[in-house]
């Protein structure tokens, strides 16, 4: 009995002890430009540079919206530890899928929509893997689409995570302190007919639209 | 030291009549001219005023608590000012750990170093030791691409954040005959006068503003701003002079220094926005800007005050 109350209650310090950790560094700031902060079920899509950046997300949603967010993440990180564990299971109840389609016993996407099904909102990456390149984007995978396909009536809402990459880089313990924005953008769907090409370019051009003009792609190399 | 706290709470009282003044104003205007908010004036001076409600009731807290409390305030001030001016800096990878030890390593030291009141130790800590240290740290990277332009900037962010800004809580060990115990009134003095030139030449700027100082700078900061705001803040600082250890005389040419080094100071950050190709430093108040756009004139007047008070009347 003890242990039943114990957990969630310890689940509940860890995760007001992250996100206040989270703004100590970086003071985020939310940008809700095209859509509002409402408890509706939505699937964010973000991009992907840090280990931080769905406790970015997760810091700046209200809390009315953050206790029924999940954050997609892959059980091959999280599961590896009983403090990982618990920080990805407990803290955070991510909806815990395998990417590696060899050794995996559960159908990721299944996951997933078993997710959207119990009325959560999710948190994704669609890059699929964290960007280290300097492209501002790496291309999306197939996921978002399928998702979009499968539940059309769920909003997908771009999230642009700006500047954490410069506080956490890969390989570095410490991070250093410098301010970050987290910007919401217009909700899309995929339409009744779109093909996968079409949709998957359309919500990339939706994330990037999100960014600082000097992170996005200059004309020229956009008509290349 | 009931001389002080009396003295304390007279100031406290009086600056809380004028907040609650400036807010029925602020308030008024709101109502009479744009009650839906969309006039940025108005907006912009009621952020103004609720930032110096905030400032008063930290600074009261933190002057309260004593020595402590001062510092640990001026301390989270530096790391909030410091987060908001790296932010805005040229940075590489190779930076990271030089970057991480002006944050976790260089900042903590000077006020642990103020503390103990080592004075040779705290004044050098940053004009020569992180000057020399920091560039180490970050050549050993082996990136030279942008080097000089990279660790200029780490060392003018710390020089304004940490530096200029510890000389405020310093001011309570200069050792002054006759005022002991009572040093916090210099930082009240310091902070009231310059804060007040603040708003005295927003004030003056908007009523008579006609001929900018620096027109491709900042069009909002006028000559008759400039000598309306100066003057009357001086003035003001001069009436003050039962708080410090300063003679009126005295009090009225450290008011017009602070408000002139304050002017300059405020000029100077925004030739930096400019240049960075910003509005606001950050984001302290959605919208309504960062630490360092209500603490620039503070950072730069603080040394100068430091320095001709401690030179001129104190024994340390």
């Amino acid at each position: 009995m003890g242990q039943l109350l114990f957990k969630p209650f310890l689940a509940w310090i860890t995760g007001n002890a992250i996100t206040t950790f989270a703004r100590f560094i970086t003071a985020v700031r939310a940008v809700w430009d095209g859509v509002e902060p409402v408890p509706a079920q939505r699937v964010y899509f973000a991009n992907h540079t840090s280990n931080g950046d769905f406790i970015l997300i997760w810091t700046v949603l209200p809390p009315n919206l953050r206790s029924r967010t999940r954050p997609v993440a892959g059980a091959d990180y999280w599961l590896t530890s009983r403090l990982r564990t618990f920080i990805g299971r407990d803290v955070f109840n991510a909806v815990l899928i395998d990417r590696n389609s060899e050794t995996r016993t559960d159908d990721p996407m299944q996951l997933i929509l078993d997710g959207i099904d119990t009325g959560a909102s999710l948190i994704i990456f669609p890059e699929g893997t964290r960007n280290m390149t300097d492209a501002p984007l790496l291309p999306f995978k197939s996921g978002i689409f399928n998702i979009s396909e499968a539940r059309p009536e769920v909003d997908l809402v771009p999230v642009w995570i700006d500047n954490l990459n410069d506080v956490m880089p890969k390989g570095k313990l410490v991070p250093i302190p410098l301010l970050c924005t987290v910007t919401f953008g217009a909700p899309i769907r995929a339409e009744a007919g779109e093909s996968r090409e079409d949709f998957l370019k359309r919500a990339e051009v939706a994330l990037l639209s999100l960014a600082p003009t000097d992170k996005q792609p200059d004309d020229a190399e956009v008509a290349a | 030291m009931n001389g002080m706290h009396a003295d304390f709470l007279t100031l406290l009282a009086g600056i809380i009549g004028l907040l609650i003044m400036a807010s029925g104003v602020g308030y008024a205007l709101k109502q009479r001219i744009a009650p839906d908010g969309n006039n940025a004036t108005i907006e912009n001076l009621n952020a103004r005023i609720l930032a110096w409600w905030g400032m008063t009731a930290f600074l009261a807290v933190a002057f309260l608590a004593g020595r402590g409390g001062v510092i640990l305030l001026f301390a989270f001030v530096s790391f909030a000012a410091l987060r908001e001016f790296v932010t805005l800096t040229d940075r590489r990878r190779a930076d990271h750990w030089a970057i991480a030890a002006a944050f976790f390593v260089i900042l903590p030291a000077q006020y642990a170093l103020i503390w103990c009141e080592w004075y040779g130790m705290w004044s050098a800590l940053i004009p020569v030791y992180a000057f020399l240290i920091l560039p180490i740290i970050a050549v050993l990277q082996s990136d030279t691409e942008d080097f000089l332009m990279r660790i200029s900037q780490m060392q003018w962010s710390l020089m304004i954040c940490v530096f200029c800004a510890s000389h405020v809580p310093a001011l309570l060990f200069l050792d002054i005959p006759g005022f002991e115990g009572r040093n916090v009134l210099l930082i009240a003095f310091l902070i009231v006068v310059v804060q007040l030139s603040d708003v005295l030449q927003y004030t003056w700027g908007k009523l008579l503003g006609r001929h900018p100082v620096a027109p491709k700078l900042s069009p909002s900061k006028t000559w008759e701003g400039l000598i309306g705001g100066v003057a009357s803040a001086t003035l003001i600082g001069t009436l003050l002079w039962w708080i410090t250890p300063f003679t009126p005389l005295q009090a009225a040419f450290m008011s017009l220094v602070i408000t002139l080094a304050g002017f300059f100071g405020g000029l100077v950050m925004s030739a930096i926005k400019r240049d960075r190709g910003v509005k606001d430093w950050g984001h302290m108040i959605a919208g309504h800007g960062g630490f360092i756009d209500r603490l620039d004139s503070v950072v730069f007047s603080a040394p100068i005050f430091f320095h001709l008070t401690r030179y001129f009347w104190s024994m340390t």
